[in-house]
């Protein structure tokens, strides 16, 4: 048990106004407005949607790409209780805290994008569902493991006001929760994947594949672990702790292996459908395809060796590349790669308004200022002093 | 150690639950559905059409939908393609010096544009909340508004850009051709082939629809044929017509009655492909063209529909929920093992 001995999680302390909170404030206003006129004049006065491109980066990033990001809860989870590695439990609060805003927003992100919002009930009406659509199923898994991910973080809200009775409470069926929150993240994100193959023949080949619930599933484990390694640099250097060293050198290996795994069948399944060669003809498409396996491939490189996996700078880098090798498979598939099929007739072309970058970029401020006001009023962060002294 | 062990213990629980259940699920392929027998659709036939877009100007009416204009001066509707507001189009093919129709270089073709009802939709397939839905009998694709969530993933998901949604509006809705099914009770049927002067959309049934596309591609380019306008009454129907004066009609599907309006012409060089008739496993819409497809706008379409691979994915990994219920029990009965003494020991330290 000497493993799991780590510093008990305390808040950070300090003032919630500084440069960066308010950058933040004025970034969820601008958000704010545009989203009042989003909703009373329709999509199309905000962004540049049309029908060769009904989804845009509200869907690819926001969604797609930002409930990936938030893969790290369910990542680290697994690692701590599924596979009992106890010694990575500090991990857990943080990497959950910053799950369960990407998730959160994703899910509101996705109201912001539909056109019929008001009828949004039908997907949880049971003469409504389709389950058939893989729509459905990641609406279902994504709209339970917000409600999963929640409990799971009760106990540090209960702790913060002093419930501890209801916190025990809370405790004894913990198990199942964080069984059901490795379940459903493991089913929506492969499904996120599913989602492009009724698209047919309108995905490039490079990113049309049956095996993609596999290759979405993969990456977004890896990306998890990336996005923990990017945040616990952050955290770090933003409030000035100590770098958690001795959990992220072993975890960036298991990432690796992940990796690894995610490469062969990546590989493997464009050469055995023969769209590898595709990657050779000169495109955008090729182009963006080198670019996702340069940031897939390059972390090998970077923190193949086990010295290098000691070196704090080199795996904050690692974490970067693998965050955006995994976000550009999915841009790639689901805009890069996109293309209506309607002949020569078609001429669509997107790309995001600034209104659309900034409801965006509004999102990504809403987490940042979130975690930024969670960490320094809740017991998320492990205590400093005990940190210290291991 | 301990660690050491429990995470092989870990390692081996989940990977044999994914393996029995990759063994208790039969990986069962969802075939792609064929057409219902008595499919109702349109046949719509290149070297027939003279571009006069009637048919154009009777959806609109038909369906209600506003004019839209892509002229400075916004005298009459003039749509460049389908919209949220435009179910049906007719399109030029142009190349070169256009010296005649039905010419790939140097010449011009038309080609209609609306929805083709397939026999296994990728949008029916997509939608999350049954907004989009295939009749059983006719096979119509309709939409529902009052389901409808405005996802837009079946814009994203047809093949042939057909669904299309009203971005113009707060409440905008998704607009295609539900074959005008709301005339159908009236006996009415689809308003293009009704409209149309030269029979180059026909309304019918699809295997009727078929049988007559096939026998126009036995024809010899340029010899006078009997061409049939409006809607397609197979010869069983006709038999159940009853005299001449109308008297004892029987009509299979109940269509309001029509003179006979068919007309003699000369027979088009048509491609030896029905559009439609294999595509995605078949479309109720079929058409005829001397022009290449690809090059008036259809696409180039494998035999299988990818709703069909898209549901033997998701069916084999979330059938009846056999699958997800199985890791979840092998993942609780780990965490089982794993969370308690690691929540007791935080709680201590609180303490």
């Amino acid at each position: 048990m000497a493993n799991n001995q780590h510093g008990a999680p305390a808040p950070v302390g300090g003032s919630l106004v500084n440069i960066v909170t308010l950058t933040c404030g004025v970034l969820i206003a601008l958000m704010a407005a545009i989203l009042m006129v989003r909703f009373l004049f329709g999509l199309g006065a905000v962004t540049a949607l049309n029908d060769g491109y009904p989804w845009g980066i509200w869907i690819a990033v926001d969604v797609i790409i930002g409930s990936a990001f938030a893969c790290g809860g369910f990542s680290v989870a697994m690692l701590v209780y599924i596979f009992n590695k106890g010694e990575y439990h500090p991990l857990v609060r943080p990497a959950l805290l910053a799950s369960l805003f990407g998730y959160t927003l994703a899910g509101a992100g996705v109201i912001f994008d539909l056109g019929r919002w008001w009828n949004v009930w039908n997907m949880y009406w049971p003469t409504s569902i389709n389950p058939n659509s893989v729509m459905f199923e990641v609406a279902i898994c994504i709209s339970l493991y917000i409600v999963v991910m929640w409990i799971e973080f009760s106990p540090v809200v209960l702790e913060q006001f002093g419930k501890h009775d209801a916190r025990k409470k809370v405790s004894k069926a913990m198990f199942f929760i964080i069984a059901l929150g490795t379940v459903l993240p493991m089913m929506h994100q492969s499904s996120l994947g599913t989602l492009l193959v009724v698209m047919g023949v309108q995905i490039h080949p490079l990113w049309q594949t049956p095996v993609l619930p596999l290759l979405y599933l993969l990456s977004a484990i890896f990306m998890g672990y990336a996005v923990v390694l990017f945040e616990s640099c952050v955290a770090s250097s933003a409030y000035r702790r100590k770098i958690e060293m001795q959990m992220l050198t072993p975890m960036a290996k298991i990432m690796l292996g992940i990796l690894a795994v995610f490469i062969v069948v990546r590989l493997g399944d464009l050469v055995v459908r023969g769209a590898i060669f595709k990657a050779f003809v000169p495109s955008v498409e090729a182009l963006m395809f080198w670019l996702e396996m340069a940031c897939c491939i390059a972390p090998l490189i970077l923190i193949g060796a086990e010295t290098n996996r000691r070196n704090p700078a080199r795996l904050f880098l690692a974490g970067i590349l693998l965050m955006l090798g995994g976000a550009l498979m999915r841009l790639n598939g689901f805009l890069i790669g996109y293309e209506t099929n309607i002949g020569d007739a078609g001429g669509f072309t997107y790309f995001p308004t600034l209104a659309e970058v900034l409801v965006t970029a509004g999102m990504f401020a809403v987490e940042v200022l979130g975690y930024i006001i969670i960490t320094r009023r809740f017991p998320v962060l492990p205590r400093e002093d005990v940190q210290a002294a291991h | 150690m301990g660690t050491r062990r429990d995470f092989l213990k870990g390692v081996l629980a989940s990977g044999a639950a994914a393996t029995a259940c990759a063994a208790a699920v039969p990986a069962l392929a969802r075939e792609t559905r064929p057409r219902p027998p008595e499919a109702l659709g349109l046949l719509y036939d290149a070297t027939l059409c003279v571009g006069c877009k009637a048919c154009v100007a009777a959806c609109k009416e038909s369906n209600n939908n506003p004019p839209e204009f892509s002229t400075v001066d916004h005298l009459w509707d003039t749509p460049l393609d389908t919209s949220g507001y435009t179910f049906n189009i007719i399109k030029m093919y142009r190349n070169g010096t256009m010296d005649a129709k039905d010419q790939e270089t140097n010449g011009y073709a038309f080609m209609k544009t609306s929805c083709m009802h397939c026999g296994d939709p990728s949008c029916v397939s997509a939608c999350p909340v049954s907004a989009m839905t295939k009749d059983p009998e006719t096979g119509v694709v309709g939409y529902n508004p009052d389901k409808c969530i405005g996802c837009r993933y079946c814009v994203a998901a047809c093949p042939f850009g057909i669904p299309k949604y009203q971005y113009d509006s707060p409440t905008g809705r998704i607009g295609k051709c539900e074959l005008c099914r709301h005339r159908h009770k009236d006996g009415r049927y689809s308003a293009c082939a009704e409209v149309c002067p030269t029979g180059a959309t026909l309304f019918g049934r699809t295997e009727d629809l078929l049988a007559e596309a096939k026998r126009r591609l036995a024809m010899k380019p340029g010899e006078l044929n009997r061409f049939p306008r409006g809607r397609l009454r197979p010869a069983q129907e006709r038999m159940l017509q009853g005299k001449p004066d109308g008297k004892g009609q029987k009509h299979r599907h109940g269509w309001r009655d029509e003179p006979d309006q068919s007309y003699e012409t000369p027979a088009g060089k048509y491609l030896q492909h029905v559009y439609g008739e294999k595509e995605y496993g078949g479309t109720q819409v079929l058409k005829l063209s001397a022009v290449n497809f690809e090059k008036v706008g259809m696409p180039d379409l494998p035999p299988e529909a990818a709703a069909a691979m898209s549901e033997t994915i998701q069916h084999n990994l979330y059938g009846n929920l056999i699958m997800p219920f199985a890791v979840l029990g092998a993942m609780t009965y780990v965490a089982k093992r794993n969370v308690k003494p690691d929540d007791e020991s935080s709680g201590k330290e609180e303490g």
